[in-house]
């Protein structure tokens, strides 16, 4: 199988802040891969520097064979990268139908066929299109920022912690949807602390620590590491 | 009765003069939360085509204004690729001190081409006639000048609510990181509201020289400070507000210059912009400053 996103040895900074030490890790077609740490452990600055929102110093990265770590951040998501960023980020003053419209900003397809297929993911959403971001709650907020990204067809789609802030049996349901999402051949990248749950769902799994990555593995094996399990898993 | 009227259309011409200048200025803080104070200015340089065109040249007033809106939109984005876009990243304190830089610039670079006086055109005026509405004769520069503000704000409107590149605009001032996660271009988007702004400046320029027939290098700066205390006090970075407050300046100045106290009109104007900033900071539409979380 190929890898379908490789990441290479990068080095990100915030001025003199060493956030990202030399990290690599793939993902390949059809893979559910997650990225677990503690909080500040680089794993939402890794998202953006995949996404080209921030860069790094050294080594690449690479989709479908590409190198994009030099395409501009509002050139990534043509080429089937989307991602949902940490803390929904949805615009808040638009309406969801508007939202919704922006995620398929570039997207050459149709905007109707790829709204309908994302209120058949999310009912809740198609109810409320015409409601004010801002007044959405945390779970349909997530829902959209979910639905946002789906809306450019991604063959590959990062998530940073979908399942923050959001009561056990959302989290389900967003796990759900996840794995809902994966099986229709979207791939995926998932970033959380709740590792229990990522862990669960994932192929591979790729623990970060300070900005390095200490361990890597199938999802069944990180679960069973005695590391993982005292660090994450409580015990 | 007459009279009243008479002085109602005033406060609307002046105050739709001020409203389209303070639109100008609230998108550009909506997008870049920059006091962009070179956005008088412009108004400035608009005025001189249209004066140079007109009299210098003996252009067609059409073509005069015309020319004048072109040229205004032009400077806008340039000013914006020139003197912005390479501070996107920097403090905004440097943005907005590069903003007064580029403002003095402009107001010196004015008077050294085109010396310090006051330009008249009122032996051309671009609009002359009269018109009579119900018993009541009102200037025809006077009733243009609100009708092509009303007309430009509702097309503004429209673009901004309804097109793409509009929902691109308030997607940007919202969340530049998202946006560009949608695949919006900063760089596109950012000069594309520098250019309606500007744009809209240049419609301002001509209706001013219009009604008030004259261009001088520093006509844009008292101009744009009134449209920026407009632009506070509908709330900076609200297209609406920014029209609100652009004819409640409007109303203000025609009240106090009614009262018989036209010398204090200013000084009205910005007793409105400290009680504001005292009161309401963030004016009559203005949202509350939400952190993020
Ligand atoms: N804008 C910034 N400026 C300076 N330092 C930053 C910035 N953003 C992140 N950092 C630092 O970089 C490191 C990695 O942060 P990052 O947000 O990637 O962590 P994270 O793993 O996503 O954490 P969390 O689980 O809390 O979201 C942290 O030490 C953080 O303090
Ligand atoms: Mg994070």
């Amino acid at each position: 199988m190929a890898e379908f996103l490789k990441v290479d040895d990068i080095n990100v900074y915030y001025g003199a802040i060493h956030a990202i030490k030399g990290i690599s890790f793939y993902v390949n077609e059809g893979e559910i891969v997650t990225l677990i740490g503690a909080n500040g452990a680089g794993k939402t600055t890794s998202l953006q520097t995949v996404s080209g929102l921030l860069r790094s110093k050294t080594g690449s990265i690479e989709f479908c064979g590409e190198r994009i770590d030099h395409v501009p951040a509002h050139k990534i998501v043509e080429r089937g990268l989307a991602q949902v960023p940490e803390g929904r980020r949805i615009f808040l003053r638009m309406t969801v139908q508007e939202n919704l419209e922006m995620g398929a900003y570039t997207s050459s397809g149709s905007v109707s066929e790829a709204m309908d297929y994302v209120f058949e993911q999310f009912p809740r959403l198609k109810e409320r299109r015409k409601q004010i971001g801002g007044t959405l709650s945390g779970g349909e907020q997530q829902m959209l920022a979910m639905g946002r990204a789906l809306m450019s067809r991604p063959k590959l789609m990062m998530l940073d912690e979908p399942s923050m802030g959001l009561a056990p049996i959302l989290v389900e349901q967003i796990f759900e949807i996840i794995a809902n999402l994966h099986k229709n051949g979207t791939t995926i990248l998932l970033v959380e602390q709740n590792a229990q749950m990522a862990l669960s769902v994932a192929d591979r799994a790729y623990v970060l620590e300070t900005g390095k990555i200490t361990l890597s593995g199938t999802g069944k094996e990180l679960a069973a590491s005695e590391e993982v399990k005292k660090a994450y898993l409580g015990g | 009765m007459a009279d009243f009227f008479s002085q109602v259309v005033n406060a609307l011409q002046l105050g739709s003069i001020y409203a389209l200048v303070a639109l100008g200025y609230s998108m550009v803080y909506g997008i870049i939360m920059l006091l962009n104070f070179a956005h008088g200015d412009i108004i400035m340089v608009g005025a001189y085509a249209t004066y140079f065109a007109v009299c210098q040249y003996g252009l067609h007033p059409l073509v005069a204004v015309l020319l004048a809106v072109l040229i205004s939109t032009l400077l806008g984005v340039l000013i914006e690729k020139a003197a912005y876009t390479p501070l996107r990243s920097a403090p905004r304190l440097s943005l907005l001190i590069t903003a007064i830089g580029v403002s003095f610039l402009l107001e010196n670079g004015a008077q050294l081409l085109f010396g310090a006086d006051t330009k008249s055109m009122v032996k051309t005026p671009l609009i002359s006639g009269t018109l009579n509405l119900g018993g009541v004769t009102v200037s025809l520069a006077a009733v243009i000048t609100i009708v092509v503000s009303v007309i430009a704000m509702i097309a503004l409107t429209f673009l901004v609510q309804k097109t793409k590149l509009g929902k691109a605009m308030r997607a940007v001032s919202e969340d530049m990181g998202a946006a560009q996660l949608m695949g919006i271009s900063l760089n596109r988007t950012i000069s594309f509201t520098f250019a309606i702004g500007s744009f809209l400046a240049g419609i301002g320029a001509v209706l001013h020289v219009g009604s008030y027939f004259q261009a001088s290098p520093m006509m844009g700066s008292m101009l744009g400070l009134k449209a920026f205390v407009a632009a506070v006090l509908g709330g900076i970075g609200s297209i609406p507000g920014a029209m609100i407050g652009g004819f409640a300046i409007g109303i203000v100045e025609t009240l106090v210059t009614v009262a018989g106290l036209s010398t204090w009109k200013d000084g009205v104007v910005f007793a409105i912009l400290i009680v504001v900033l005292l009161v309401k900071p963030t004016g009559i539409l203005g949202r509350p400053m939400v952190e993020k979380v």
